[in-house]
């Protein structure tokens, strides 16, 4: 029991902060499923999901405040489509990917602009940022609603992806995205479908993420963004699962680090780990095998 | 026009570029502001130009170029901090285990040396990996390299995370400008050699590249200790323009600035890299500048200039190039004397339809 | 086409910035280096407050007989040790007379060597890292240093808690941090207790597991010298897993954003610092009303009045920076250098006057407080002095 109460606050950080990159590590693996497109402004769509939510709750109640940020924040992931990646459809993958760091730069400096570079403390959300006992461990509840809570959207999403039509068009897409186009599926709106479900996750998590750790700055999103997207990699990029338990465990090792004293090498270790799976497995854990076309 | 007639025009414009430069600096206070940007901009058309050999001209597409920038920059720092100052740089650390300086410039060489090993180290895992997951992989080594340097065991050597500093360094712009204009010489001749062809090869199509008999694995290799190599050297020299270093400051948005330099030069353009650092750090550093103080025309002020508001435009005119010049500046062209001069007369030579 | 479009407006940008730069007759400039944004951004726009401030009490100044307006030349050095020295050097290359700043000691080492080249001195504010100033001639500072600091806090745990066993954090790579952590580390083992060092790596928002650590390793305190960024996640983060050991922090915590993050939560935190609100109830009085009057005034205070210790020290070095050229009998930076050596000043933090080794200020305490969690502000606790 004293081991439990010792050790338990180590697994059960790592869980709720594997959790939240879960729900971030999805938008990259759909993204770069459909794109093949590192997507490195997803992390800063997530950071603008948590200044949205500080700024809306200032004005407004917070009940008001979830639905707008999340329609908020879908529109923002929508419209970086729309205008920095569109456009280079047919333009190299480089190209895409730079647009991509352009555009993350951009969120991040328009985000210092209008925070004046100063870090916004993320309003109280009730009910899950109360403060809780678990088996003698105190931390908010948030932290336990976490794990639970991704796994249903998760399910929804696999659900979504495998019997709806727009789930088939974007499996076909991801499959073969010349083909798919011929088969007379609108690859545009499949793409934007994409966004528009990554930034809803991406929302999603920020609301968790934000309430356990409170400080939302212009850079906030970007150790999260990154390591969430080793979790993609890490679990097989393009599989959903697969990122859902990368994300799960990146966030355990990570504590489990900082519990054995291990603290400067807490985000280096998820890349060891990253290079270790990309050397012995480079599909990652659960990705599939692509042969080169020739 | 002759080979030898380009060759004298390339020297009599070089030679022309350092009069300038040393009339600058005969003439200007030594303090201007054009001096901390040209050197700046020196030591990034350096690591621009290394970074494009990888990226351009060889297809890897590596974003490790700030862990071994850091590299470079650690070992300069290290060996040549005077013994009389380690005891103060140190502090923490007893005056640390090095107890020795060496010169500046064999420790210029020792620093490209330095993370040419590590990359030889790295790239056998790393270079068997493709595109994306080569990239990802690269930029983990250079966060892992962050973290061993902060790393407080061994702070008796690097000094755990806290400032590098009282190291020697020379102030001349015209030493940046030497030094970084002979390494890219050096790169440039590498390009050009059966080495360079096979490199790009390799960029162009990897199986077809194997099929004519290249030994991929190895002319990656080359590329990759190469780059970094170069990457360590202008590490060096960012150390010593800076007088002082860290390794917290050689983050994954290092590279990326770095990778943007080479994107808006260019791809494949190492003239294209060398003005586009340029442009981009007298840009942000100097000429934006402005934008962050607030500015009364009149008795009016000018709306939305305050801190902050440089880097959004700064920002948006990288969008802009990215989206709408999607070649770069140069594409991948060179600015060449040849082109120049030579258009005429190449023009009348092939019927006037040849255009590179 | 395209590229002539983008070579000209490159052209025009360089026309205007070069166009900005009037050149008043009988002005002095006093540059202003100071981090508006990154980690220190919101120490760095309250110490810039106490400058503004005095610059609107005191506009003008007598030198050699002549009456020259003062002006600030305010740069962003964006708490970053690479963007610092070209921050530093936009204010050589301004020709200002004297320089004042930073909060946060890595920016003012990384900056030094650019002064001391520009022949420019500075008087930093409230970096407290000994490396500041050591060795440097044209390096100044108007308040304490880490290892007395340290020494405060440290027997401050020892005598007030007891403590015998103290979990310190710090941020990799800031030498604020990792220099005061030492410090106490040194001085807190000389008085016979046991440490635990922990660091967390840029960018990290996530303490809980740092907090587990120090809960399970039986810790009496927890002290943690990091950025109010840093600091306001800690908080909240001990809050909720009810951590039930004291917080101790220094100079830096001395700010709103801790008492704001600290309200209605279950946590003790103490800090030292070099003023208390109170010291100067005239001081006091005008820089609120200077923070009222203004809306970006209060968005740079944090959104409320409460007077940080660093504004008061800013206002002094605005002052200490007149003085010095009153003496220097002129703009030279050269001559302001060498009348700085001599210069006193009593300001609202004590009176202030320097060693003649490395230019420190000769100051031998600091103010204890302790955040009241009910109120929302800072509670006096003591004035320690540490003989050493």
């Amino acid at each position: 029991m004293d081991w439990l109460s010792r050790n338990l606050p180590y697994l059960m950080a790592g869980i709720s902060v594997g959790g939240q990159y879960a729900l971030i590590a999805i938008g990259y693996t759909m993204v770069y499923g459909i794109l093949r497109l590192i997507n490195f402004a997803h992390g800063d769509i997530f950071m603008c999901a948590g200044l949205i939510m500080v700024y809306a709750s200032t004005v407004l109640p917070i009940y008001v405040c979830i639905p707008l940020v999340i329609v908020a924040t879908v529109l923002i992931g929508f419209l970086v489509e729309r205008v920095a990646y569109k456009p280079l459809r047919s333009a190299p993958r480089m190209s895409v990917m730079i647009s991509a760091i352009g555009v993350s730069y951009l969120l991040q400096n328009l985000a210092l602009y209008i925070t004046g570079g100063l870090a916004q403390q993320y309003p109280t959300i009730p009910w899950i940022s109360d403060v809780i006992t678990v088996f003698g461990v105190t931390t908010k509840r948030v932290t336990v609603i976490t794990p639970p809570l991704v796994i249903l959207l998760v399910i929804g999403l696999v659900f979504l992806i495998k019997k709806t039509k727009i789930g088939m068009a974007m499996r076909a897409a991801s499959k073969d995205f010349e083909t798919s186009q011929l088969m007379g599926i609108k690859i545009n709106s499949v793409i934007s479908f994409t966004f528009i479900i990554g930034s809803f996750l991406a929302a999603v998590g920020s609301f968790l993420f934000f309430s356990n750790y409170t400080g939302v700055t212009p850079t906030v999103g970007a150790m999260p963004g990154l390591k969430a997207f080793v979790a993609a990699v890490f679990g097989g990029i393009g599989s959903i699962p697969g990122a859902v338990i990368g994300a799960f465990l990146i966030g355990i090792v990570e504590n489990i680090i900082k519990g054995l004293g291990w603290t400067t090498f807490s985000d280096a270790f998820t890349f060891a780990l990253l290079i270790i799976v990309l050397i012995f497995k480079p599909t990652g854990l659960f990705g599939e095998a692509a042969a080169d076309k020739v | 026009m002759s080979r030898k007639t380009e060759t004298v025009i390339n020297v009599v414009l070089i030679g022309a570029l350092l009069l300038v430069l040393f009339i600058l600096e005969q003439t200007l206070p030594s303090t201007h502001m054009i001096f901390t940007v040209l050197k700046k901009g020196a030591i990034y058309a350096l690591v621009a130009v290394s970074m494009n050999l990888l990226n351009g001209f060889t297809g890897l597409f590596s974003l490790g170029q700030a862990g071994f920038m850091l590299v470079g920059a650690y070992t300069y720092g290290v060996l040549t901090i005077p013994v009389a100052d380690r005891a103060n740089v140190y502090m923490y650390f007893n005056g640390g285990l090095i107890q020795f300086a060496l010169h500046p410039i064999i420790a210029i060489v020792l620093a490209g040396v330095m993370a040419g090993i590590f990359a030889y180290l790295i790239g056998l895992p790393v270079l068997r990996l493709k595109s994306d997951y080569l990239a990802i992989a690269t930029l983990g080594f250079a966060e892992i390299i962050r973290a061993i340097f902060q790393w407080d065991k061994l702070g008796p050597i690097t000094n755990g995370s806290n400032l590098l500093r009282s190291y020697p360094s020379y102030k001349s712009l015209l030493f940046y400008f030497i030094a970084s204009g002979v390494c890219i010489a050096l790169i440039v001749m590498l390009i050009n050699s059966t080495y360079g062809r096979a490199f790009k090869a390799i960029r162009d199509d990897e199986v077809a590249a194997e099929a004519m008999g290249i030994n991929l694995a190895h002319h990656k290799q080359i590329a990759f200790v190469v780059s970094s190599f170069f990457a360590g050297v202008s590490g060096a020299l960012l150390a010593m323009y800076q007088t002082s270093v860290q390794a917290a400051m050689f983050k994954s948005a290092m590279t990326y600035e770095i990778l943007l330099i080479v994107v808006i030069g260019g791809i494949g353009s190492i003239t294209g890299s060398c003005i586009s650092s340029f442009l981009f750090i007298i840009l942000s550093e100097w000429v934006l500048r402005f934008l962050d103080s607030e500015m009364y025309i009149g008795d009016v002020r000018v709306p939305l200039l305050r801190s902050g508001f440089r880097k959004v435009v700064f920002a948006v005119i990288i969008m802009i190039i990215v989206l709408f010049f999607r070649k770069g500046i140069m594409g991948t062209n060179e600015f060449s004397v040849r082109r120049i001069f030579g258009r005429s007369a190449d023009k009348k030579a092939k019927g006037g339809s040849a255009n590179e | 086409m395209k590229k002539r479009i983008l070579s000209a407006v490159a052209a025009g940008l360089l026309a205007v910035s070069v166009a900005a730069v009037p050149v008043l007759a009988d002005t002095v400039t006093i540059g202003i280096y100071e981090p508006a944004s990154g980690d220190n951004g919101a120490g760095g726009k309250q110490e810039m407050l106490g400058m503004q401030y005095a610059n609107e009490v005191a506009p003008t100044v007598e030198i050699g007989g002549t009456e020259y307006e003062v002006k600030l030349d305010p740069v962003d050095n964006e708490s970053s040790n690479d963007k610092g020295p070209s921050a530093a050097s936009k204010l050589v290359g301004d020709g200002v007379s004297v320089v004042l700043g930073s909060y946060g000691s890595g920016v003012s080492i990384a900056a030094s060597d650019i002064f001391k080249e520009g022949g420019i001195p500075a008087i930093g504010v409230t970096c407290t890292n000994p490396q500041v100033t050591q060795g440097n001639s044209h390096y100044f500072r108007i308040c304490f240093l880490d290892p007395f600091q340290g020494s405060v806090l440290a027997n401050f745990a020892n005598e007030t808690f007891g403590a015998k066993k103290a979990y310190v954090l710090a941020k990799l790579g800031d030498d604020y941090s990792q220099g005061l952590a030492f410090y106490f580390t040194q001085a807190f083992e000389g008085l016979g207790g046991e440490v635990v060092k922990a660091d967390f790596p840029e960018g990290n928002s996530d303490f809980t597991s740092y907090i587990t650590d120090a809960k399970n390793e039986g810790c009496d305190v927890f002290f943690t010298p990091t950025s109010t960024e840093a600091a306001a996640n800690t908080i909240e983060q001990a809050a909720a897993q009810g951590l039930e050991i004291p917080l101790l922090a220094g100079d830096t915590w001395d700010s709103n954003v801790i008492l704001n993050a600290a309200k209605g939560k279950n946590v003790q935190i103490y800090v030292t610092t070099f003023y208390q609100e109170g010291g100067d109830p005239d001081f006091d009085a005008g820089v609120k009303e200077f923070i009222n009057s203004k809306p970006e005034n209060l968005a740079n205070n944090g959104g409320d009045d409460t007077v940080a210790a660093v504004t008061a020290m800013g206002y002094d070095a605005y002052f200490v920076a007149l003085e010095a050229l009153k003496n220097a009998g002129s703009t030279d930076p050269a001559a302001v250098n060498e009348a700085l050596w001599t210069t006193t000043y009593d300001g609202v933090s004590g009176h202030i006057e320097f060693e003649p080794e490395n230019g420190d200020a000769v100051r031998d305490s600091a103010f204890v407080k302790s955040a009241n969690t009910e109120t929302g502000a800072w509670d006096f606790v003591s004035v320690q002095t540490v003989a050493e």
